[in-house]
């Protein structure tokens, strides 16, 4: 038995890596060495705990100290303090910003109170490469407890859970399989999407490093359901973290007889492959994910047939999230009836958003839906950045919209967010203040999604291209007011024609933004000026009355824009300028002005 | 057939439950437009990759619009393909294809015959701020001896590359690049000369617009025909004469040879001849190689193999080079007609008239993109000159100022324009073998053959097999056409050829040479290619030759130059030999 | 590793890794647990602080005692009654006991931590260890 009196849990997902979370542990293990209490107390890294902004994050439990924004040469203080002299490390505890007290247990952080991690549920508490660290966490009694139960009963209780999907669709999961069951085949697939685009989120990535065994679950339950006995991932490989956790996930599956012939000696044989993608955005669309796996060009194909009539080479596939996949143990093993009763009317149990922009708490959240955009933002998000005003929220990532003020109290759920003109997507949040210019926005967006079109059909290929160009134009101050008709028509257009989801999506941003911020559009095409004050074609800079001629802001500007003699009233040449805001940066007196 | 009722534009009707949208519509003669989607009946041709969006039509209860080329309709389906907003939404799709498209129309290959163009004129677009706005794709022009890839002009419809994997299974062309890049290109973009094409040009018979072409090659002819000092010949395929009149608002299937012939002679040529003639040479030479091989393996000799193919698809030829580089042994060494008609047009013809052949050109009019890469091989030296596709010949022919209904029907000149009817089904699938058969037949047997018709040869399944008697010995028949069936049957012999097959006549086109890709377009019309078919063997029952033996030139031919079939100055002149071409 | 080849056997496998978890199992709902939290700095592990430890936790494990956690802690400046020994219950102020033996880890465990009622050697403290 294990005589370990105390655990050190280090974060070893992929962002508190990037920041040297491998030396903590080697320290933290080597500082344990010279106090001779190797035996007792265990330095293990974990999946990610979401907690981004201040990583890298170290766990001391049973105490539940939480130590954020850890350095490598703090384990010799950590390992001298706190474990041999049991004194906390107060400079490395969590500081409330609003009561400025440190934070010990995580439990007591905004950050997490309201969070509820059922996806998450190992992330950042196990040993992500230890299966039996994910036994002893009930794993693999939900596939034990299924392969008890008909094919029918399981695909119902999935049913009864209400669980959707979560890569974006939010189609039932249990519908899902039921069709994929119904399909007679000798041959079926489970097919896991682990093809994150969406700039910015991370959820997938994080389960994959932080809990893999509860995917690899999953896809056996979901095997035995549908009656396929061969699973295949779709990841990405600029995911090689995931990847590596991944594949050790599935062997030590397979030697301890949890893959592979005849599990826990039933007759039920199922087994799983791993298959890369080139990171591809469309190859999260289930249709292209089955060609690019098929070895074929990454492009959709026009729904029906379905996967789960003919998907991979053919045959009866079943393509869920990896998300969806994380939730399907918990179902089993607390019951369809504990899961239904978490979340809304139509959307049940948790979501994982990956919280970024502008706002204080940047990170992975797991949170029961129907929590308000208010809660989340504010809340658990810390709010806005250094105290600016907030403007919009863009949710589900470039497919989305920007949701605004009069949105906050909105209870999250698919159909809440659709009904505002967004979508759920896979749990992308970015948040956006008052300094962000919304046409820029939408222009970042449709960037990304022209440069992702497949480039099959033609609204697709050539109509995001024209809306990015539009949107350049109105960004670099030469739109007309007739652009913002065209952007209109052509992106409603492109939505109603366009063959598969990133298409039909892609005008999102660019349509949200022009009717919440229609005003914004119109200062750009009409004044030709930025409210924001972002778009640096349309800014001026100029020194008012306030400049005591110090020639601070003469001294740094790069090109030479300004002149003026010492102790009188500077100038700055507009022909000149290049909008750099070096001379705002360098005025000490506040005389500069853009706009 | 279950029976589905689906109600159109206010018409309900009952289709076959497994029917599409657009098929219901088409019963319903409501014309949908398409672009990329393309059909061709009775072959294995069909493209619906849903890209272009074109057909896009309402269905009750739909979020958004839906491609009527791919949605299967249900019961009681409720559509409507002429709203406002089907309107607005087909118009905006086709100025978008406008706007990342060259406006050079009226000097584009491809005039009159683009489908992008009717497109425009259908939907009344004008030229618009629309489509003149924003980026435009550009790419090298990339071309073959056969054939011009101007990819500006592509809209993605993705026909091209249907046909070549799908069809062809050559796989030298296929989507690459995404976004508003994404274009059918070549393999690490080569050279289409560097890749497996095998010049085919079937990707140019289905593309709507001038993104794919013929290598024209009509001023070349010109340029001959003005120059005094050249004698200017011209031989003409057989599956020509059953096209080239839909290029003049003939019905398909209209034989207009003597049109043809009349027309030729305006033009200017000094003689008219039938590469018909040449197709019966060929069976002088592959049906005694034929012979040969089946009594060498009957004597169990080990210098030659079965089965033996045929050689006179060009395309089949580049085909089997690049992809059955272990079987080069197989195919018959006799050259293509075409070939054997300019051999022996500047050996037999030029020493028999007396005009040097550095005098003559050697023009052919071919249903056929592949013959022009053949020209070029170096094995022939230029034995033609210059090749033209039947379109090509049907737009010299109006640059001459010639009234073609009004001609006076002409007969080909002589010697090299007479011909058998079996040299005339060499332009269809089972042709090339059934007049193979005739003569093997005779040659076998020594008997008369009665019954000329071999119906057990025709047809148009992709891949067919026929046991043939002559006497005691039955020859085992495969057939294919489409390089995807040609694929199959050397699958099959590769791997022992379990069917005991001893001939094999491949035809790359589908449909053979009447569905050649130098053909007048058939925009996807499957009825044509029939058609055409039809009239070859029409054709062939209305002459009164019918065995390539038979030919009273072909006989004086081996009588005065060559003495018999493969002899040492039939295989100098005749024959050709095969390498491996390492390609991608 | 020999596979697992019934649901019998993987609940075994469970019981038998179940401890690798437990501990943090624990310290996520820490304040409803009965903590003992052994001094483990150099002067307790002279005095035998590890093998009290050891005999502790072998001891919640065999009776499988959910809500006891045995932790370690520092030096908590009482070198002279090495081992010590915290004992905090859910909701009370901790006791620390000195000079804590097998015999007497025992008797804490059994009378103060099962029993609740405190036992003789008990070294008065201000300090709480526990929060901060």
């Amino acid at each position: 038995m294990s005589k370990y009196t105390m655990h050190i849990l280090v974060c070893g997902g992929t962002g508190c890596m990037s920041s040297h979370s491998i030396e903590i542990v080697e320290n933290l293990k080597k500082y344990i060495a010279k106090t001779g209490m190797q035996d007792i107390v265990q330095v293990l890294r974990t999946g990610c705990f979401g907690f981004c902004e201040k990583g890298p994050i170290v766990k001391i439990l049973p105490d539940n100290t939480f130590y954020v924004q850890v350095k490598p040469e703090d384990a010799e203080e950590i390992i001298k303090e706190h474990i041999v002299k049991g004194r906390k490390v107060a400079r490395l505890l969590y500081t409330d910003p609003t009561t400025e007290r440190h934070i010990s247990d995580s439990k007591h952080m905004e950050f997490y109170k309201k969070q509820m991690r059922v996806a998450l549920r190992n992330c950042g508490f196990i040993d992500p490469t230890n299966i039996e660290e994910y036994i002893a966490r009930d794993g693999y009694a939900a596939l034990a407890k299924v392969l008890t139960m008909s094919q029918e009963d399981v695909i119902n209780e999935v049913k009864k859970s209400g669980l959707r999907g979560r890569g974006g669709g939010g189609f039932p999961t249990g519908l899902k399989w039921e069709f994929a069951y119904k399909n007679k085949s000798d041959q079926k697939y489970v097919v896991c999407n682990a093809d994150e685009g969406d700039p910015g989120a991370f959820m997938d990535r994080s389960i994959l490093e932080g809990d893999p065994n509860s995917v690899v679950e999953a896809m056996a339950i979901c095997g035995y359901a549908i009656g396929a006995q061969k699973g295949l991932v779709y990841i990405r490989a600029e995911y090689p973290l995931a990847i590596k956790r991944l594949e050790a996930a599935i062997h030590s599956a397979r030697e301890y007889g949890l893959l592979g012939e005849n599990i826990l000696g039933t007759s039920f044989s199922f087994d799983i492959e791993i298959r890369f993608g080139a990171g591809a955005f469309v190859c999260g669309e289930e249709t292209a994910l089955i060609h690019s796996m098929e070895g074929k060009r990454g492009e959709p194909t026009t729904k029906p047939p379905f996967p789960a009539a003919s998907g991979y080479w053919g045959k009866p596939t079943n393509v869920n999230n990896v998300e969806t996949f994380a939730n399907i143990p918990v179902i089993f093993l607390k019951g369809a009836d504990w899961f239904n009763k978490i979340g809304t009317e139509k959307s049940k149990g948790t979501k994982v958003f990956a919280l970024a922009g502008k706002i204080n708490n940047v990170g992975l959240i797991e949170v029961p839906m129907g929590i308000t955009l208010r809660e989340v933002i504010y809340d658990i998000g810390g709010g806005i950045k250094d105290g600016k005003k907030f403007k919009a929220v863009q949710t589900g990532g470039p497919s989305g919209g920007c949701l605004t003020e009069k949105d906050l109290n909105t209870p999250i759920d698919f159909d809440n967010l659709i009904a505002k003109g967004s979508m759920m997507g896979s749990g992308g949040m970015i948040v956006m203040d008052e300094d962000d210019c919304m046409p820029a926005v939408a222009k970042f967006y449709l960037e990304f999604t022209a440069e992702e079109s497949c480039g099959k059909c033609t609204p697709c290929r050539v109509g995001t291209k024209r809306l990015l160009e539009i949107l350049e134009k109105i960004v670099a101050g030469k739109g007309t007011e007739g652009d913002l008709v065209t952007l209109e028509e052509l992106g409603n257009t492109i939505k109603d024609t366009a063959l598969c989801g990133l298409g039909q999506t892609a005008p999102n941003p660019v349509l949200s933004t022009l009717k919440e911020f229609k005003a914004e559009y119109i200062a750009h095409v009409r004044d030709k000026k930025c409210p924001a004050g972002q778009c640096s074609a349309l800014l001026s800079y100029m020194i008012t009355d306030k400049c005591i001629g110090c020639t601070a802001c003469a001294r740094n500007c790069p090109v030479n824009a300004i002149t003026g003699v010492v102790k009188k009233q500077h100038t700055i040449d507009q022909s000149k300028c290049i909008k750099c805001g070096a001379c705002i940066n360098k005025c000490k007196f506040d005389a500069i002005i853009k706009g | 057939m279950a029976q589905v009722k689906v109600t159109i534009d206010g018409i309900t009707l009952e289709v076959p439950k497994e029917y599409t949208v657009l098929e219901a519509a088409q019963k319903a003669n409501i014309d949908i437009p398409t672009l990329c989607y393309l059909n061709l009946h009775e072959t294995s041709m069909k493209s619906n990759k849903a890209s272009c969006r074109v057909c896009v039509v309402e269905v009750e209860g739909r979020r958004n619009l839906a491609p009527a080329c791919v949605t299967p309709i249900t019961e009681g389906m409720v559509i409507k393909t002429n709203t406002m907003r089907v309107l607005k939404a087909r118009k905006k799709i086709v100025e978008l294809l406008l706007s990342d498209h060259p406006k050079d129309c009226l000097v584009c290959t491809k005039a009159g015959d683009c489908e992008l163009q009717n497109l425009v004129e259908k939907f009344g677009i004008r030229n618009s701020s629309e489509i003149n706005k924003g980026e435009q794709s550009t790419y090298p022009i990339d071309q073959s001896y056969s054939l011009i890839r101007d990819m500006d002009k592509c809209v993605m419809c993705r026909r091209c590359e249907t046909m070549c994997n799908q069809v062809q299974s050559v796989g030298a062309l296929a989507g690459v690049e995404r976004g508003f890049k994404a274009i059918v290109g070549t393999a690490f973009n080569k050279p289409i000369m560097e890749t497996v094409c095998t010049h085919c040009g079937q990707c140019v018979a289905v593309c709507p617009t001038g993104a794919l072409t013929e290598r024209e090659n009509i001023d070349e002819v010109v340029k001959a025909i003005a120059n005094p000092h050249k004698k200017v010949i011209v031989q003409v395929a057989p599956a020509v004469r059953v096209a080239l009149g839909e290029d003049f608002d003939y019905p398909a299937g209209s034989i207009v040879t003597g049109k043809m012939v009349a027309a030729l002679k305006q033009i200017g040529f000094d003689y008219v001849f039938d590469t018909d003639f040449a197709a019966d040479v060929t069976i002088m030479e592959e049906g005694a190689e034929l012979v040969s091989r089946i009594e060498k393996v009957l004597k169990r000799e080990t210098d030659v193999k079965l089965p033996i193919l045929t050689s006179c698809c060009p395309a089949w030829v580049n085909f089997y080079e690049t992809q059955f580089t272990d079987l080069l042994d197989l195919p018959s060494t006799a050259r293509s007609p075409q070939q054997i008609f300019g051999a022996i047009a500047k050996s037999y013809f030029s020493e028999k008239m007396n005009i040097p052949k550095e005098d003559m050109v050697v023009v052919s009019v071919m249903p056929c993109l592949a013959k022009k890469y053949e020209v070029e091989r170096p094995e022939f030296n230029h034995d033609v000159d210059i090749s033209i596709s039947t379109r090509e010949l049907a737009r010299l022919i109006k640059q001459m100022n010639i009234n073609f209904e009004s001609l006076k029907e002409a007969e080909f000149d002589r010697p090299l324009g007479e011909s058998s009817g079996a040299g005339i089904i060499f332009g269809t699938t089972g042709g090339v073998i059934e007049a193979a058969v005739r003569t093997a037949y005779e040659k076998i047997t020594g008997e008369s053959l009665e019954k000329i018709d071999f119906y057990e040869l025709r047809g148009f399944e992709g891949v067919r097999t026929a046991t043939v008697k002559a006497g005691d010995l039955e020859i085992n028949i495969g057939i294919a056409h489409g390089l995807k069936n040609a694929r199959m049957i050397m699958d099959e012999i590769r791997a022992g050829n379990p069917r005991n097959l001893h001939a094999i006549e491949v035809m790359a086109c589908p449909g053979g040479c009447i569905g050649g890709a130098g053909q007048p377009y058939h925009h996807g019309d499957g009825e044509i290619l029939q058609k055409r078919r039809q009239a070859l063997y029409k054709d062939d029952v209305a002459n009164e030759i019918r065995k390539s033996h038979e030919n009273s030139e072909v006989i004086a031919l081996y009588d005065t130059y060559l003495k018999t079939p493969i002899s040492e100055k039939a295989h100098a002149l005749l024959h050709t030999y095969y390498k491996a071409q390492e390609r991608i | 590793m020999p596979k697992i080849m019934s649901l019998d056997e993987l609940k075994n496998l469970r019981d038998k890794v179940k401890n690798q978890v437990d501990l943090r199992e624990k310290g996520e709902k820490v304040e409803q647990m009965a903590v003992i939290r052994v001094a483990m700095a150099t002067c307790g592990i002279a005095a035998g602080a590890r093998e009290v430890m050891n005999f502790l936790a072998e001891e919640v494990a065999k009776r499988n005692l959910n809500n006891v956690v045995i932790t370690q802690g520092g030096c908590m400046g009482y070198c002279y009654a090495e081992p010590t020994v915290e004992v905090k219950l859910p909701g009370q102020e901790s006791i620390v006991y000195g000079h804590v033996t097998k015999e007497r880890a025992l008797e804490i465990l059994e009378k103060h931590v099962l029993g609740g009622e405190m036992i003789e050697g008990i070294i008065p403290v201000g300090h709480k260890s526990l929060d901060e």
